[in-house]
């Protein structure tokens, strides 16, 4: 199974991705607390935007209100376990099953009735602040004073519960980034795969082809969502506490796609780069700023904005081909 | 509630909306000519939001008076960001227009957040608190005043694309782009000159917005959204509907506010505008699109 | 026997325009219809309305027995109708290979499967030396024959082509002509749209000819082509 995977990657690409993988497995060892942080954010930048990828990279369809499935994980994850006693490992099928079917009936409407484009981007957008307007109202979430985990000891790991060190979280996310690209992986090689870059390419032409583009947009709809929402089961655990206000904010929506768009939208490993990039070059920003004595919040934000700006006027279709292509870590098959 | 209650926050919310329609109205131009969608437009009226504020708080200069001007202002600003900016974009798919615009949405509202910080402002006028009383209603004087001047200036563009030769030739431009082309017009200009009568709008919007609302940056993205709403329920290309929408989105808020949260207001804009997407696409007063 | 396709008194407009009217003509299996007539004459508007892009307004269109008038395009493919389009659409970020593949997906159980088949479309459109290559870098007969190849794939039992040979020099149309000729012979019907008479004769078995979205003269090319009718409003008397 692994050759398959492997497919069409060169000998290069193999081993740099084995060594960036045996790096980041012995990071724990060797970073200090602070880089975990930086690491952690930016597995998980990684991720999420891996899964906003399979519905815009794959599927074609801009969402800009992927903070809802975000939010929906995190709050479904953190009330059962709240107010139930329901371990996160098996409140993640419940984050995943809603988040899914939220997913699927925002798709079904956008789908079924021909909204498409901008239209689909403002829906999700009233998606998601429909949501955080209502879970700032929703008292049994705690509502916009905020829905609270209890912060257990950090000497312990405990990782049914999800308590414990930055170090434990740290393998959490990188497992889960792992298996998020081995996913992304296997859909892009398969029929679904093929039928959503055709859907993305030119949806008409694809129907000319036999291909149900209903079905596989719901596809990528459902599966984005489900992924998504897992980011935010770890949001919850790992930060404890979750407003509205902020979980399901537009300006979170946006935060998860500069990553994949920097990187390169629908590939593989560009929204792996473009999170790295992003959160590096920030952190380092913020550093630099601390280094001066200056505190400017929203400094950070406009860094995102003017890389957004660059990267989609140069080179917009990512930062990632064209390395790639330099690198010469291309696949045969282009991604 | 008393009957007058209802009335008075409806006639309040129709006014609100008369300027809501104008912010909505240079989106309306903007996409209706050029089909770029600008995401940053919300953003652009904070822009000339906390422009009023500055000069009201430094120079004492009422916003009201200050419409034209700020319009100005922002009016070069548009100009400026479409010909040096958006150009490019006209003719590239629809995301990359609206990332390149969601870009300078983001660093628009930052630029502010870093500039003026995070707290709330607002302007008070010698007639902040003032209110005519006409038979049962109360009307607020910064509302009627913004309803006003909002309809002027909705009334001076309708006359601009109506019977001026560049309003003509932009409206060309808007119907059929080659054949523009082919006629000789500067179509690159006139997108331009459209972009900033789009910002204009924004910014005389914003102005009158100033007399009755709390101002923080990140109001930028959520009136960005409303100008969407209001347009796309309206109908795309219709300025008419542009206004329409405007009012209807104001009376809903108002008495949606008044019935039930008023944090839940914006709730009812978005059922509305969901509904309009699935069920008229094209929105009340616009055209159907192929 | 039965003909592959049969359209009957079809109808369509558009406001006020009446594209199609009362067209109906049946295409046996084995042949190469061809459809001509003037610009505007209805012949894209008659292909959107076998390939499930339009609804007729009236009339029906039976396709191997069964009606599929009304049916969404991916139904209509999946019924054995393949097409191209006036102006060429291979998807252009993916390469040639996967342009042809998602073709043969229709009925590969799996990628692998699909790959073979594509390789085999492609040996036969002469496209295999350049399968890797970006759709976008191709010139334009070989888009043309990209189209085709990855419509082929699909399978279909009749395969629509619309104005195949616009913009293709004589040595390339030449090349065109004798591929669908052969692919012909190997058992699909082909309905196609053309103004290049020269390939028009060099293959059709029957022609129907639209003026204004009417039927104006229809038969065996000889026939046709000598028709008053059809010289006055489209070919002109020097045409041949």
């Amino acid at each position: 199974m692994t050759r398959k995977l492997l497919d069409g990657v060169p000998r290069r690409g193999v081993v740099a991705l084995a060594t960036v993988l045996a790096v980041l497995l012995a990071a724990p060892l060797f970073a200090n607390d602070y880089l975990l942080t930086v690491l952690i954010l930016i597995l998980y930048f990684a991720y999420a935007g891996q899964a906003w990828n399979v519905m815009f990279g794959f599927a074609g369809q801009l969402s800009l209100g992927h903070a809802l499935f975000v939010g929906l994980g995190a709050y479904v994850s953190a009330a059962l376990y709240v107010h139930f006693g329901v371990a996160p490992w098996i409140g993640l099928g419940a984050a995943i099953a809603i988040a899914a079917a939220c997913g699927a009936s925002i798709g079904f409407l956008a789908f079924r009735f021909g909204v498409a484009g901008v239209y689909f981007a403002i829906l999700t957008i009233a998606c998601a602040e429909f949501a955080r307007i209502g879970f700032d109202h929703w008292s049994w979430l705690g509502g916009s004073a905020g829905f609270f985990l209890p912060v257990a000891n950090y000497a312990r790991n405990d990782l049914w519960n999800l308590r414990g060190s930055p170090a434990m979280f740290y393998y959490v996310m990188l497992g889960l980034t792992v298996v998020a690209l081995i996913a992304c992986r296997v859909l892009s090689q398969s029929r679904v795969g093929y039928y959503w870059r055709a859907i993305r390419e030119d949806e008409q032409a694809a129907r000319t082809l036999g291909i149900d583009t209903f079905r596989y947009k719901m596809y990528a709809a459902t599966i984005s969502a489900g992924m998504t929402s897992v980011a935010g089961v770890f949001l919850a655990f790992y930060y404890n506490n979750l407003f509205p206000e902020q979980v399901f904010h537009i300006l979170r929506s946006i935060e998860l796609i500069v990553a994949p768009i920097i990187g390169g939208a629908g590939t593989l490993i560009g929204p792996i780069v473009g999170a790295v990039l992003l959160t590096g070059l920030a952190e380092s920003l913020r550093e630099a700023l601390d280094l001066l004595g200056l505190d400017v919040p929203g400094a950070k934000q406009v860094f995102y904005g003017v890389c957004l700006l660059v990267v989609v006027t140069l080179v917009p279709g990512g930062v990632w081909p064209p390395l790639a292509r330099a690198l010469r870590l291309t696949t045969r098959h282009g991604s | 509630m008393p009957a007058e209650i209802y009335l008075n926050v409806a006639v309040g919310g129709l006014l609100t909306g008369l300027v809501y329609g104008l912010m909505a109205l240079g989106l309306s131009v903007i996409f209706g000519v050029m089909r770029v969608v600008n995401f940053a437009h919300g953003e652009m009226m904070t822009i000339a939001m906390y422009l009023a504020i500055a000069l009201f708080s430094a120079l004492k200069l009422d916003p009201l008076v200050m419409i034209a001007p700020i319009a100005a202002v922002l009016f070069v600003l548009g100009y400026a960001l479409q010909a040096g900016l958006i150009n490019p974009f006209v003719n590239r798919p629809e995301h990359m227009q609206f990332i390149l615009l969601l870009a300078v949405a983001i660093i628009i509202v930052n630029g502010l957040l870093i500039i003026f910080g995070p707290d709330a402002r607002n302007v008070q006028t010698s007639y902040s608190f003032d209110s005519f009383a006409v038979g049962p209603l109360i009307i607020d004087a910064t509302k009627l005043y913004a309803g006003g001047a909002a309809v002027a200036v909705a009334a001076a563009l309708f006359m601009f694309f109506r019977h001026t030769r560049y309003g003509i030739a932009i409206r060309a431009c808007a119907d059929n782009y080659t054949g523009a082309l082919v006629v000789g017009l500067d179509v690159k200009r006139l997108y331009a000159l459209t972009f900033a009568l789009g910002a204009a709008c924004v910014g005389a919007a914003g102005s009158m917005l100033v007399l009755f609302i709390d101002v923080t940056p990140t109001l930028g993205p959520a009136y960005t959204l409303l100008a969407f709403v209001i347009v796309i329920t309206g109908g795309l290309g219709s300025m008419a509907g542009a206004l329409a929408g405007g009012v209807l989105i104001g009376m809903t808020e108002a008495l949606a506010g008044l019935l039930f949260t008023p944090s839940a207001k914006s709730m009812f804009a978005f059922a509305i505008l969901v509904l309009v997407l699935l069920f008229r696409p094209q929105g009340l007063l616009g055209k159907r699109l192929t | 026997m039965d003909p592959l396709l049969e359209v009957t008194d079809l109808s369509k407009r558009f406001g006020g325009l009446r594209a199609i009217q009362n067209v109906g003509f049946p295409v046996p299996a084995g042949a190469i219809f061809a459809v001509i007539g003037p610009n505007g004459a209805g012949k894209t508007t008659l292909f959107n309305l076998i390939a499930g892009s339009l609804r007729p307004d009236a009339g029906s269109i039976h396709f191997a027995g069964e009606r599929i008038d009304g049916l969404a395009p991916d139904a209509v493919c999946r019924r054995g109708i393949g097409r191209t389009f006036q102006i060429v659409r291979p998807f252009p970020a993916l390469t040639v290979e996967e342009n042809v593949v998602i073709g043969a997906l229709l009925h590969a159980h799996n990628v692998e499967t699909a790959r073979s088949a594509a390789g085999e479309v492609l040996r036969r459109l002469d496209l295999y030396e350049k399968r890797h290559q970006p759709a976008s870098s191709l010139t334009l007969p070989d888009r043309k024959r990209l189209e085709v190849a990855r419509a082929l794939a699909t399978r279909p039992k009749l395969l629509l082509l619309d104005e195949t040979m616009a913009g293709l020099r004589p040595t390339e149309t030449d090349r065109m002509v004798a591929t669908l000729r052969e692919l012909n012979r190997s058992g699909l019907t082909i309905l196609l749209i053309e103004h290049v008479m020269r390939a028009v004769m060099a293959l059709a078995s029957h022609i129907l000819v639209l003026h204004h979205g009417a039927t104006i003269a229809q038969g065996s090319p000889r026939e046709v082509v000598r028709d008053p009718a059809v010289l006055s409003s489209y070919l002109g008397a020097e045409a041949l």
